[in-house]
């Protein structure tokens, strides 16, 4: 179990550093850009190649590199030329805004993925389960801005019931729980359909295992069959899907914060990327990756202690 | 009269399909007595497990029984509400199922799987169910019920999972109890002492049986009475020892003659094998099913109307035959030839020198901290031109490794292999000269995965010439037809696809395949063990045949005595990984034997009469592996002391190439074991 | 070789069609992504305008009318010509994504699954690398850095399908290699690189056909997502994504400039992902 978890450690270190290195690769193609980007369009030639020295610019890419890395590993993340503060005053509210709707969202979404899941899987074929399949379906197929747009024209545009925006200000019309309803609304019906066709999926196949045949045969009730026999077994698989939805709603609900002018750690990626603002982007990859591979490590932790036929001792 | 536990009236069985209802059972008419034993046999999609589901009411969703009724206790099944159906099973009918280890709740302890049993039907309290499981576990003669109540299934050997799933049926006391191919996949060893178990606890608990095989022989140990199955309808019934001696039905007697035994040898005695293939049920003919692969079947009589089953005079015996009354008595097979195996001399067209192979098991999740399993431990053996060198054991013996590493599909961790006199070390095939991978062909074991699904048959046969023989197109086509037609198989299977082939027509295709490039040596991996008997004979005997013609030599692995008594000129049989007795054909099914031999063919009953009843415990998996001394002293009931656990057995000489890797001097094993009393058997 | 394994997918691929007629639902996507292919084939004879012309006299009342059968947008563009133009240009780039993703995952994974050793190992952690990272943050920083354009869009989605292509196809080959027929190949010694392409690739199909399919609807979906970032094309080209974005926030005057392209890319997406349910469904019946 330690070698195990020493192992994916490791796994992560080594794709901090890999992602780090390409990102600042890549943002590398144009070097004098940083230093234009910083001082605006009306800088002369001799400013920007000043401020360029300054900040150690003209070095090779990799000393650069190594002189950001070891500024990292002491907690200095850098300064953000688009919000002209340093990285670690901005970087860390936004990803509580967006940890406040991943996290309601999350709650929403693992108890009704695992009820419809179920529920659909326990009778394959049968009209319940047709239902939750095809409205599944057609829930993970709405891009999130569609119904971004189609959410907001029904409930503020039409009825006023809701905000169109959510900045998250207070002093408005509405509440910040109001303004939280739609972007969760978006980011939830996305999700769950997906999940849901995941957990139904297993226990689809946990019912057609001989197991179950029997659990059956030997004059168990449904119900018995259903909880004792069936269930633990088809959770089994969709549970590390269910976790790795954490790394989704938390780095992948860009479209949804843009839609609602949400002020989270998506956006400022997104605002970052088109403001070609490096320690800001770097930052928020560090975390994107740190979140990705922490709840990979945790689904396959939690996956083992599920799973008796892989324990290890 | 008494009421019969299950009663099949004029039951008929189908399933609901897109195209309309599938009839797999057209009428079948049983009644099951308290106590009774009956075994149902037939090949594979005979509809034999349909009826044993149906025995449960245990049809899926699109099985109904639309006319006749399956009654148990009485009440018809089909019948009743599922509710009704839930305090039956498990109370009042028990089943026992095929594969042992998927039938257990892989993340539930065996102990409250099988509490839950008494728990629900005799309303116990968690206590007392606890003791009765651990009774029943301790019923089923299983080492340590405490330990077992808390493992969870992947911790026991296939033997052990299926006791436990025959303690779980059996806790909660039914009348009768259902075995649907209970030891298919489980070692003879192992097989045999399950039915053993079986036939005790039969007695005991007064149950009534349904055994339900594709086994002849593994119901007659259990059963008194057998009724051998043909597309879904009861052929033939009768007590198993008339049915025996006495088959009437063309169909049982030409199981019968397929079936491999002490009275049959490939040049002596040759099986008798059924032409042609089960038909799908849907395509059932009005008159005999059987018609169209019967030497008997009479155009006008047998096709035109419905055959009905008729008893004779006693009320035992009955058939479904219009012609049985007219046919000659039945002769069982005889072999009277004094010996079989025609020993080639000459040098060896392929040897393995002190071959070894240990595999490094990588610990699931943990890389680094694998231990070591050494599957082939120290192989000298060699066949000449002409020979087939039979490898018998059971799984894990390293049978098969063997043929991996003398056909390069895996390389040696020690030792070498020559093929026609050059030494080729440790290279795998993809390092060997052309020519000797041109000499050097293989059959495998699983017909569904021996030939490629997305390739033609004829693209199949087409490609080995070209690589191997350096054929042109129109040569490879002429080839082609030639080869389908050695293996009996008409021109236009060229075309085919696998899937639209039968698994014997997949093995036949395989065996074209191997032989396009005129192998000197073949290698066959168990090839008929995954078909019906009827097949099997007609692939032993085509093999048999070709290498006749052709005189390579075979390498034949198999877990089956009969079947190598059937095909082979000298055996070796191999126990983890070493080579416990080798010699020629003859001389290994007589005596001397080593223990291990002695075992094997004691769960085969009837290859050696001189073979008393030994029963082997555990598993060759259960066992940890002994650094030194005999693998086979653990499980071995001539075990002589310290000495067979501390020192590797040398080879004795027994005579000519016969050898035997044992403590024990020969004058002791040309004697039977003295058993305790009780445990021989009469 | 290559002619075998295409008549093979072209049989899988025929056989799945034919069996949708048992599956009402498979049937509603087929009939989805048939009209979006036709409408884009056809789009110059459809279109009744210039996608990019501008009809400042239609801006008065940009909604539908009888010139302008959807309406127009806020610089009076013809909705329905930018639609069907938009369709073309999503359906033109969302298969090549897929494809080139599809050629190189399957080779990745065929080389990763059949070789195994330090080529699995190297194959599998590059992989899991690029698995690790966000998709969306990647497009948002390779696209916002090398400006938007059809073939950074086409790259970008098939760098991120690829590894997770060549998981499917390595996990389908570790099972596939050990079959009996590919024993029998090398046995008669066949190359790696054939028994890999001709052994083992075209019986991967049945799961592929399915995943292809699925994927198919993700990526048009991340096309229309980047599209409205303002990452995708360029803006002047009529695509999906872009007209949201654009129209949004016109959303409480004329709702039907962000309303109509958003149910344009919801039934394409499902359309292929009905199609691809139902062909699993049957696959597995069989």
């Amino acid at each position: 179990m330690s070698a195990f978890l020493l192992r994916r450690l490791g796994f992560l270190l080594i794709t901090l550093l890999a992602t780090s290195f390409l990102v600042f690769a890549i943002s590398e193609f144009a070097p004098g850009d940083v230093a234009t980007k910083i001082l605006g369009p009306y800088a002369t030639a001799d400013q920007i190649a000043l401020l360029t020295e300054e900040m150690g610019l003209n070095r090779p890419m990799p000393v650069r590199y190594l002189d950001w890395l070891g500024g990292v590993l002491s907690g200095d993340l850098g300064t953000s030329t688009l919000f002209k503060q340093p990285v670690n005053e901005v970087l860390w509210g936004r990803l509580a805004n967006t940890g406040l709707l991943a996290g309601i969202a999350f709650a929403l979404i693992v108890p009704f993925s695992l009820v419809l899941g179920v529920v659909a899987g326990m009778r394959e074929a049968s009209l319940r389960d047709r239902s939750i399949s095809v409205a599944s379906i057609i829930a993970t197929s709405i891009p999130e801005f569609a119904s971004g747009v189609f959410l907001a024209s029904i409930f503020a545009v039409w009825l006023g019931w809701l905000p169109g925006t959510s900045p998250l200000s207070l002093g408005g019309d509405w509440s910040v729980a109001q303004q939280l309803v739609l972007p969760v609304a978006v980011v939830v019906l996305y999700d769950l359909g997906y999940v849901v066709r995941m957990v139904r999926a297993s226990m689809v196949e946990v019912m057609r295992a001989p197991y179950i045949r029997t659990a059956v045969l030997k004059g168990l009730t449904r119900s018995e069959v259903i909880f004792r026999h069936a269930l633990r077994n088809a959770l089994i698989a969709p549970f590390t899907v269910i976790l790795l939805q954490i790394n989704y709603l938390i780095t992948g609900v860009v479209v949804v914060e843009a839609v609602f002018a949400y002020p989270g750690f998506g956006r400022m990626m997104l605002d970052a990327a088109l403001a070609q603002d490096i320690a800001l982007i770097e930052a928020g990859a560090l975390v994107a990756v740190v979140i990705a591979v922490g709840t990979q490590i945790a689904g396959d932790i939690g996956y083992m202690l599920l799973n008796p036929r892989i324990r290890v001792r | 009269m008494i009421e019969p536990i299950l009663a099949f009236d004029a039951a008929r069985i189908a399933y609901r399909t897109r195209a309309g209802d599938r009839v797999v059972v057209p009428e079948f008419s049983l009644d099951l007595r308290a106590g009774e034993a009956v075994g149902l046999v037939g090949e594979s999609g005979c509809g034999k497990s349909t009826l044993a589901y149906a025995a449960m009411g245990y049809l899926g969703s699109n099985g109904h029984v639309p006319s006749g009724a399956i009654r148990l206790d009485g009440a018809d099944i089909a019948a009743m509400t599922e509710a009704e159906r839930a305090r039956l099973r498990g109370a009042r009918a028990a089943m026992v199922y095929q594969d042992p280890m998927s039938s257990l709740n892989p993340v539930m302890r065996i102990g409250r799987q099988l509490m839950e049993v008494p728990i629900r039907h005799q309303g116990l309290a968690r206590d007392a169910a606890f003791e009765r499981a651990l009774a029943m576990l301790h019923e089923v003669e299983l080492p340590d019920p405490g330990a077992i109540m808390r493992r969870y299934p992947h911790e026991l050997s296939g033997g052990q999972q299926q006791r436990v799933v025959i303690a779980m049926a059996l806790i909660g006391e039914p009348a009768l109890l259902i075995l649907d191919e209970p030891t298919t996949g489980l070692d003879v060893t192992v097989e045999a002492a399950v039915l053993d178990l079986i036939a005790e606890l039969r007695v005991r608990h007064d149950s009534a049986i349904l055994f339900i095989s594709h086994d002849l022989n593994t119901v007659a140990r259990v059963c008194e009475r057998i009724g051998v199955i043909y597309a879904g309808e009861l052929v033939e019934v009768a007590a198993a020892d008339e049915l025996f001696a006495r088959p009437r039905h063309p169909y049982t007697r030409a199981l019968l003659g397929c079936l491999p035994s002490r009275a049959s040898h490939r040049r002596s005695a040759p099986l008798a094998a059924i032409p042609g293939r089960m038909m799908r049920p849907e395509d059932r003919p009005v008159g005999c099913a059987f018609a169209a692969r019967c030497a008997f079947a009479d155009a006008q009589r047998c096709t035109t109307t419905p055959i009905s089953i008729n008893r004779d005079a006693s009320g035992g015996h009955a058939v479904r035959c219009v012609r049985a009354g007219e046919l000659d008595p039945w002769q069982p097979p005889v072999d009277t030839a004094e010996t079989h195996s025609v020993m080639q001399t000459g040098e060896p067209v392929i040897e393995a020198r002190a071959l070894e192979k240990t595999y490094r098991a990588a610990r699931l999740l943990d890389a680094g901290a694998g231990h070591e399993v050494r599957a082939l431990d120290g192989v000298d053996l060699s066949i000449s031109r002409g020979e087939t060198l039979a490898v018998v054991g059971e799984s894990g013996c390293g049978k098969s490794t063997f043929a991996k590493l003398l056909s390069g599909l895996e390389a040696p961790t020690g030792g070498e292999v020559r093929i026609k006199g050059r030494a080729l070390g440790a290279a795998a095939v993809e390092r060997r000269p052309r020519e000797i991978v041109r000499a050097l062909q293989m059959i495998f074991q699983n017909p569904d995965a021996t030939l490629n699904p997305s390739h033609s048959v004829g693209f199949s046969l087409s490609r080995p010439l070209k690589r191997l023989r350096g054929l042109a197109p129109a040569r490879r086509r002429d080839e082609r037809v030639r080869l389908l037609d050695q293996v009996r198989l008409p021109e236009p299977y060229a075309a085919r696809r696998p899937g639209q082939l039968s698994g014997g027509e997949k093995q036949r295709v395989a065996i074209a395949r191997a032989l396009a490039g005129k192998p000197d040596v073949l290698i066959a991996d168990e090839p008929v063990s995954a078909l019906d008997v009827s097949v099997q004979a007609a692939i032993l005997n085509l093999l048999a045949e070709l290498q006749d013609e052709q005189g390579m030599a075979m390498l034949f692995i198999s877990h089956d005595l009969a079947v190598v008594r059937y095909l082979a000129d000298s055996v070796a049989v191999m126990y983890r990984g070493r080579v416990m007795e080798y010699g020629p054909l003859d001389a290994v099914y007589a005596r001397p034997h080593h223990p291990y031999t002695e075992a094997l063919l004691s769960a085969a009953p009837g290859l050696d009469p001189s073979v008393a009843r030994i029963r082997l415990r555990g598993s060759a998996s259960d066992a940890t592996p002994a650094q030194a001394g005999c693998p086979f002293a653990p499980r071995c009931p001539r075990k002589q002391g310290a000495l067979c656990e501390n020192e590797t057995p040398s080879l004795q000489e027994a005579g000519g190439t016969h050898v035997i890797a044992c403590h024990i001097s020969l004058d002791e094993l040309a004697d039977p074991p003295a058993l305790d009393e009780g445990s021989r058997d009469g | 070789m290559s002619a075998a394994s295409a008549l093979v997918l072209f049989h899988a691929v025929a056989r799945s069609l034919l069996l949708l007629r048992y599956s009402p639902v498979g049937l509603l996507g087929a009939g989805l992504v048939a009209f979006w292919v036709i409408i884009a084939l056809f789009a110059p004879l459809i279109t009744p305008y210039d996608p990019l012309a501008n009809d400042y006299a239609a801006l008065a009342d940009p909604g539908p009318s009888a010139a302008h059968w959807l309406g127009t947008d806020n610089l009076g563009r013809d909705l329905l010509s930018r639609l069907v133009w938009g369709a073309r240009s999503l359906l033109a780039i969302v298969p090549l994504a897929v494809a080139i993703a599809y050629l190189v995952g399957c080779l990745m994974g065929l080389a990763a699954g059949y070789l195994g050793g330090w080529v699995d190992a190297l194959l599998m952690r590059v992989s899991d690398i690029i698995l690790a990272f966000p998709v969306i943050i990647l497009y948002m920083i390779v696209l916002a850095h090398f400006g938007p354009s059809a073939i950074n869009v086409v790259l970008a989605v098939a760098f991120t399908a690829a590894p997770q292509i060549a998981r499917i196809v390595r996990g389908l080959t570790l099972d596939l290699r050990n079959r009996d027929y590919v024993a029998a190949a090398r046995l008669r010694g066949e190359r790696p690189l054939y028994i890999m392409v001709a052994e083992i690739l075209p019986n991967t199909r049945g799961p592929l056909i399915v995943d292809s399919c699925l994927r198919l609807g993700y990526s048009t979906i991340a096309i229309g997502v980047l599209g409205f970032l303002g990452l995708g094309l360029p803006p002047s080209d009529p695509n999906w994504g872009g007209m949201v974005k654009d129209s949004y926030a016109l959303i409480s005057v004329y709702p039907h400039m962000a309303l109509i392209p958003c149910a344009a890319i919801t039934s394409l997406v499902v359309g292929f992902n009905l199609l691809a349910d139902a062909i699993r469904e049957l696959g597995q019946n069989d």
